[in-house]
């Protein structure tokens, strides 16, 4: 398998009771590419997104990313390997401030261990400096460093969302997975957002694999897309072709 | 003056203050005690001192748990307990069987080390099925836990544990057993503190917050769930010794749920992840207890719990009901402070200025 | 022939058991709430039943009016100590269910002492005698009321519009009230329900030893509540097979002497190891958290 491809599903399923949420899904991301993934409600983007994360297992097919396989590994495995996501509703830790959110997802690059806390060894000290300098950092390039003390569940639901990005890329990934990102965002903010995505692509150079049922909105900075409708493909490939495609405007605008 | 005040707002000393607090009571009592100055060292003080100091290290233990890890254990009196007879049957087959005095300190501390230890170790296996339990189930089997630990001591051959009698331990000097136990408390509060103010703290509070979201992130929920539980109940265990050793006996009718949920009001009423909080609940919560006993007599005594159980619903209530936000927002501790400050301020304004408190307030 | 007379003991033991366990199951799979007071209202049952003697002669207007009081607190208890935190984390649901518990075990002892009462006007005794079988009537009353509520309560789920409702409301609260349920009054009939459930098994304990205390309700409620998870939480037959389980369990482990004093460690231990082995109880489903 070429290394150039960054993550891969085989034929990947997973069934719910009678219901096939995600059936024979075949999806080839390739390295600094903006994949959007879109489809009506209910299509099973979400539940894709979860069987990549570990989240669920799936009921058949097999999961590649950087060309080894992930399929069955629990979603700690499979953040450390490099995949990081962000959530629908959003799941911010709403006890810990802003930069303690991003703070735990550097948690793991920076290593200190229990007894070195509880005993305040120098260890301690300089990852805790590490800590706030680098979450600091990446408050900084999401423009949140003012809010940094503030709790996370009193930020403004905008600022929420991008705060889920921040922590996610806390985890530094090679693929990031967004989950509806302008979810619930005026024009403005979700303008906003788009510009930020191309931005962090560029500056962390990533991959983003980006679910969004607004068709629209992926039209302006998705490369390239799949539609899933009733958790199978409907079409995949350059966003303009997909986007004319009849089939997919029809399961958009019905009859 | 304004700058002393200002190096006692610095973050440094904030941090501290509650060790220096600490230190600065034991101290006093300690230098009273030794010195024989009876009048503030009674007997019935220091042993006053000896029970807060246990329920602090049993209320610090339990935040661990309910208030950082957002789990709720039930059986807390349990781990105490196993702690409280291990550690007592260790330390006078010890006193008996190498002849030294019942106030040796290395059989103390050997006792401590070993009631901490096994506490631990049934934390460990209570905190398996926590990996795999939803809150309210976990609850069950943690209070489970608890009587089950209560029954089998007390239902062994008399000749092991006591039996329904109980079992005598070693009878400590009175006249520094509290510093020992204060001693402990500062371990604990030192462990729970640099604990919680770091990566490991956030990532338990990350796993109360949103356990889906911190398994995303890369937070080990099994490592750190077993963690808490571990080290909660070690220091349960320890506090049990330290029981055993301020009551000259252990009983297991004594740790039954009764005490498990009063440890569990201290830890709500200090505000549930508040370890200063937590500590303060304690004190006054024993302080209470004490002097309600002698007052509150027969019937009456339940009246104690009575006001315990008022104190859990309303407190709960008041700090999670989601209609009570706007209520919250404008009654609060603060808001408290802000009217004690406009209602009693105004005659020491001036005074405080000159003194630089209030400029700095500002 | 002593094994026999265990097993149906433990049949009268676990049908108590049961009926507890529904007011737990059923509280849980509609309000998913732990009603820890659950077992404090099966004493708050036995003093209405207290004062009513007191007043008159009629131990089956006893009954009746302890049903009505338990039904009036339980749905109380809901109204002024669950409802305002519907919406809240579950652990502070479960604190102030234990706090209700507290209240109710606390408010008894100040009103009636802790000197237990003895109501032997509700006592039953004497016994069947088949050869050297020998069940008591209690037992075989027990046994029948057992069987009419849960026939009754299986009925009324099943072909009832309010029962209908109930299920409704468990399987997805907001989906049934946008279906025009009303659920907060579903809620408050569950707990009703349970209440009154609570004070006939409140009933079958006091007919078998007539001694009442403020403690009355508490060590079966654990049991009662081990019981439902056993089975399966927010399942009634799980409940059912779950305290009938449990019942014979106790019964039969009460009469070895070698094991008898540990009976309460070996029940308790029986569920963490269900627990662990089927998480979601014998007969529950295991419900996923949606992402």
């Amino acid at each position: 398998m070429s290394n150039d491809i960054v993550l891969k599903t085989e034929h990947l399923s997973i069934q719910f009771g009678g219901l096939r949420a995600v059936d024979d899904v075949n999806l080839e991301i390739r390295r600094g590419e903006l994949y959007g993934l879109i489809g009506p409600n209910g299509a099973g983007k979400t539940t894709f997104f979860n069987l990549i994360t570990g989240v669920y297992k799936p009921t058949s097919g097999r999961i590649f990313h950087d060309g080894r396989e992930i399929t069955g590994k629990t979603p700690i495995e499979i953040n450390r390997g490099g995949i990081a996501r962000t959530f629908q509703n959003i799941r911010l830790f709403n006890n810990l401030t802003v930069i303690e959110n991003v703070m735990v997802g550097l948690a793991n690059q920076i290593p200190c261990n229990v007894a070195q806390s509880i005993f305040r060894l120098p260890r301690h000290k300089k990852s805790e400096r590490e800590f706030y300098n680098k979450a600091l950092e990446l408050l900084e390039i999401f423009q949140l460093a003012e809010y940094k003390d503030y709790l996370a569940a009193n930020l403004p639901y905008g600022k929420q969302r991008k705060l889920e990005i921040a922590r996610a890329m806390a985890t530094s990934p090679t693929l990031l997975l967004l989950d509806e990102p302008a979810a619930g965002m005026n024009p403005s903010e979700t303008q906003e957002l788009m510009d930020d995505i191309a931005f962090i692509r560029e500056k962390f150079d990533i991959t983003i694999l980006l679910i969004e049922h607004d068709m629209r909105l992926v039209g302006g900075i998705c490369e390239k897309l799949t539609v899933l409708n009733f958790g199978t493909e409907l079409a995949k490939g350059q966003t303009a072709e997909v986007l004319a495609n009849p089939a997919v405007i029809k399961a958009y605008l019905g009859d | 003056m304004s700058k002393i005040i200002a190096f006692f707002k610095k973050p440094f000393f904030r941090r501290y203050l509650n060790y220096l607090v600490i230190v600065c009571v034991i101290l006093i009592f300690a230098v009273a005690s030794l010195s024989g100055v009876k009048g503030l060292a009674k007997a019935s003080t220091l042993s006053l001192l000896e029970r807060i100091g246990i329920a602090m290290v049993l209320a610090l233990s339990l935040s661990m748990v309910v208030g950082f890890l957002g789990e709720l254990s039930l059986g807390h009196a349990g781990f105490m307990c196993a702690g409280a007879y291990v550690g007592g049957k260790i330390a006078s087959a010890l006193t008996t069987s190498m002849q030294v005095g019942e106030s040796n300190l290395a059989v103390l501390l050997i006792a401590l080390l070993a009631g901490g230890v096994v506490a631990a170790v049934f934390g460990f296996i209570i905190g398996l099925p926590a990996l795999r339990l939803r809150g309210d189930y976990l609850a069950i089997v943690t209070l489970a836990f608890g009587e089950i630990v209560r029954t089998i001591v007390m239902n062994l051959p008399s000749k092991w544990f006591g039996g329904t009698l109980g079992m005598e331990t070693p009878r400590f000097n009175r006249n520094y057993l509290f510093i020992i136990i204060f001693v402990m408390v500062l371990a604990c509060l030192a462990v729970t503190q640099n604990l919680m103010r770091s990566k490991h703290g956030r990532a338990i509070v990350a796993i109360k917050d949103n356990e889906i979201a911190a398994r995303a992130m890369g937070v080990d929920i099994t490592k750190y769930k077993l963690f808490v539980f571990v080290i909660s109940s070690f220091f349960a265990g320890v506090a049990g010794v330290l029981y055993s050793y301020s009551n000259y006996t252990v009983q297991s009718a004594n740790f039954d749920y009764n005490y498990s949920i009063e440890i569990l009001v201290m830890v709500v009423l200090g505000g549930m992840g508040s370890i200063n909080g937590s500590m303060i609940a304690a004190a006054l919560i024993t302080f209470l207890n004490v002097k309600l006993q002698t007052t509150l007599t027969g019937d009456m005594a339940v009246m104690k719990d009575l006001i315990y159980a008022l104190i859990l619903i309303l407190i709960v209530i008041y700090k999670n009901a989601p209609g009570l936000k706007n209520f919250r927002e404008k009654y609060n501790m603060n808001t408290l402070a802000a009217w004690v400050k406009r209602r009693f301020g105004k005659k020491a304004a001036p005074v405080a200025a000159e003194q630089g408190v209030t400029g700095d307030e500002q | 022939m002593n094994f026999i007379v265990a097993i149906v003991n433990g049949l009268s033991l676990g049908g108590t058991y049961a009926m507890i366990a529904i007011g737990y199951t059923m509280v849980y799979g509609i309000a998913k709430m732990l009603n820890f007071a659950h077992g404090d209202v099966i004493m708050v049952g036995g003093y209405a039943m207290y004062i009513t003697l007191l007043l008159m002669d009629l131990p089956i207007v006893a009954i009746l009016f302890a049903v009505l009081f338990c039904m009036i607190l339980g749905i109380c208890i809901e109204r002024f100590a669950y409802r305002p935190l519907r919406g809240a984390s579950p652990l502070a649901v479960l604190i102030t269910a234990i706090g209700v518990s507290y209240l109710l075990q606390s408010l008894s002892q100040i009103i009636f002492g802790s000197a237990p009462k003895m109501l032997m006007k509700l006592q039953i005794s004497g016994f069947v005698a088949m050869g050297e079988l020998r069940i008591a009537y209690s037992t075989i009353l027990t046994l029948a009321l057992t069987v009419v509520v849960m026939v009754a309560l299986t009925l009324f789920v099943k072909y009832s519009r309010t029962g209908r409702a109930m299920i409704a409301v468990s399987e997805d609260r907001d989906a049934a009230r946008l279906m025009g349920v009303n659920t907060n009054a579903i809620i408050a009939v569950t707990f009703a329900i349970g209440s009154a459930l609570a004070a006939v098994a409140g009933y079958c304990m006091l007919m078998k030893s007539p001694s009442l205390a403020n403690t009355l309700g508490a060590m079966p409620g654990i049991k009662a509540f081990t019981a439902a998870v056993i089975g399966g939480i927010g399942s009634i037959p799980g409940a059912m097979l779950g305290g009938i389980l449990l019942g014979i369990i106790e019964s039969v482990s009460l009469g070895i002497p070698a094991i008898a004093p540990f009976t309460d460690a070996i029940e308790f231990s029986i569920l963490i190891v269900i627990l662990l082995v089927k998480p979601a109880g014998l007969l529950g489903k295991a419900r996923r958290e949606k992402v």
